[in-house]
């Protein structure tokens, strides 16, 4: 009797406290969905009330669009990284490898690069990663997939073309993402690279390792997708501060279709120019997307835009030197190159079609 | 006594990792010695797939993620314990 009481005191308390976890997130979101609605009177009130601005002046357009997309981006990136890492909470890179065991080229393609975009992964994670794929006999091409896919298809990035384009971009955004490292992938494995992968990694022996703890409660679920959203609006809203400021600028100095003969459709150079920008620009994504909004409405085309913010987030050079421990220069090359060419022809695709 | 494994490439989390384990131990007073592994064929050696990774007397506790002080505590606590 005795026995069973002492094993349900601590089950108890394990229960309150996953209530206790339930009432804060619900409290967090009501005080979220209230202060969401708030930003547009206040924005408005701030430029044109407190400051009293004319309404049809360029300032006051430029201000009353800084004040409000400010607040509504972080309060949206805050809102949905949280949710984001939430849903991450229950996939692992372990149980990922365990899916993709055994699955051939192409529907292991189609399905890395789909993990690859709930997958939690970090470009510091890249290289025990690939090794913990390649050993287990997943194909090179399939691995592939699977390492572009994550870093293209970039929580914040997605967040915030959501935001600031609506969720049609950033639902092409997300396609775009996951055919490109389908294709890359695909086209990674014909060539039959594994002689550029540096010889150790098929030496190590990937002991058996020990067990890892139990899975998250509730609790921890939320206080790791809090961690997570504290860390990464902590990281990114000064980006995101300085490039609306930049593309407020714009947006309320710079005349309408202005920028058509450099940025438009009609500029076959501008989508190669855009990936070529693009890359050295990395994990900038939060200042760039608000420039780059600012620039479309001023008539830059849209698949030049997201060509650019793929190869922004897509191809890092932090990423590509943690991956030079494990893959040769030729192999290195050949991923940025298969990368940027796919990039691309999306970009060129949208261009053409939309 | 015991012995900590921090692995990773020396990246930032797996430096946060080593802080707040440095910290709790000495918070408890334990003697243990701390080591660094960078080797990633060493790393590879705890089949983990992400950094950084937790090792407590070689029993791999955690990876992929920065564990809250309270739960390496936890952890030190039922090694100690249980040796």
């Amino acid at each position: 009797m005795t026995q069973t009481l002492s094993s349900q005191a601590p089950q108890l308390a394990h229960k309150n406290q996953g209530l206790k976890a339930f009432a804060i997130v619900g409290a967090a979101v009501v005080v979220w969905m209230v202060l969401y609605n708030v930003i547009q009177p206040i924005a408005n009130w701030l430029a044109y009330g407190l400051l009293a601005l004319p309404q049809d002046s360029h300032l006051g357009e430029s201000l009353a669009f800084f004040f409000y997309d400010v607040p509504k981006i972080i309060l949206l990136l805050g809102g949905m990284i949280f949710l984001i890492t939430l849903l991450r909470s229950f996939f692992s890179a372990e149980q990922t490898r365990a899916w993709l065991g055994g699955k051939r080229e192409g529907v292991g393609n189609v399905l890395a690069a789909a993990l690859g975009i709930i997958t939690p992964f970090c470009s510091c994670s890249a290289v025990p990663l690939f090794i913990g794929f390649v050993e287990s006999g997943i194909p090179l091409g399939v691995t592939f997939s699977f390492l572009i896919s994550a870093p293209v298809i970039n929580e914040v990035a997605l967040v915030m073309l959501f935001g600031m384009f609506g969720w049609k971009v950033a639902g092409l955004y997300l396609l775009s993402g996951v055919t490109i490292a389908i294709i890359a992938g695909v086209v990674i494995g014909r060539l039959k690279l594994e002689r550029y992968v540096e010889d150790f990694v098929w030496q190590i022996k990937v002991g058996k390792g020990g067990v890892l703890p139990d899975k998250p409660t509730w609790a921890q679920r939320f206080e790791i997708a809090w961690a997570s959203t504290r860390e990464i609006v902590g990281k990114v809203w000064l980006y995101v501060m300085v490039g609306i400021a930049i593309g407020a600028g714009i947006h309320g100095y710079v005349p309408e279709s202005a920028l058509v003969g450099i940025m438009g459709k009609g500029a076959w150079w501008s989508v190669p120019a855009a990936v070529l920008i693009g890359v050295p620009l990395y994990s900038n994504a939060a200042g760039v997307i608000p420039i780059v909004h600012a620039l479309m409405e001023k008539g830059a085309a849209l698949g030049t835009v997201l060509a650019f913010m793929m190869s922004v987030v897509g191809l890092s050079l932090p990423e590509m030197i943690i991956l030079r421990r494990v893959l040769k220069p030729q192999l290195i090359a050949i991923f940025i190159g298969t990368v940027a060419i796919a990039i691309i022809i999306i970009g060129y695709l949208f261009n053409l079609v939309l | 006594m015991l012995t900590v494994k921090i692995l990773g490439s020396g990246c930032a989390n797996c430096k946060r990792l080593e802080a707040i384990t440095r910290q709790v131990i000495d918070q408890m007073g334990l003697e243990v010695e701390v080591v660094k592994v960078t080797e990633f064929s060493d790393i590879m050696a705890y089949n983990i797939m992400s950094t950084p990774g937790l090792v407590i007397n070689e029993k791999l506790v955690s990876a992929g993620r920065i564990p809250s002080p309270a739960e390496v505590t936890t952890w030190l606590t039922t090694t100690v314990e249980s040796a």
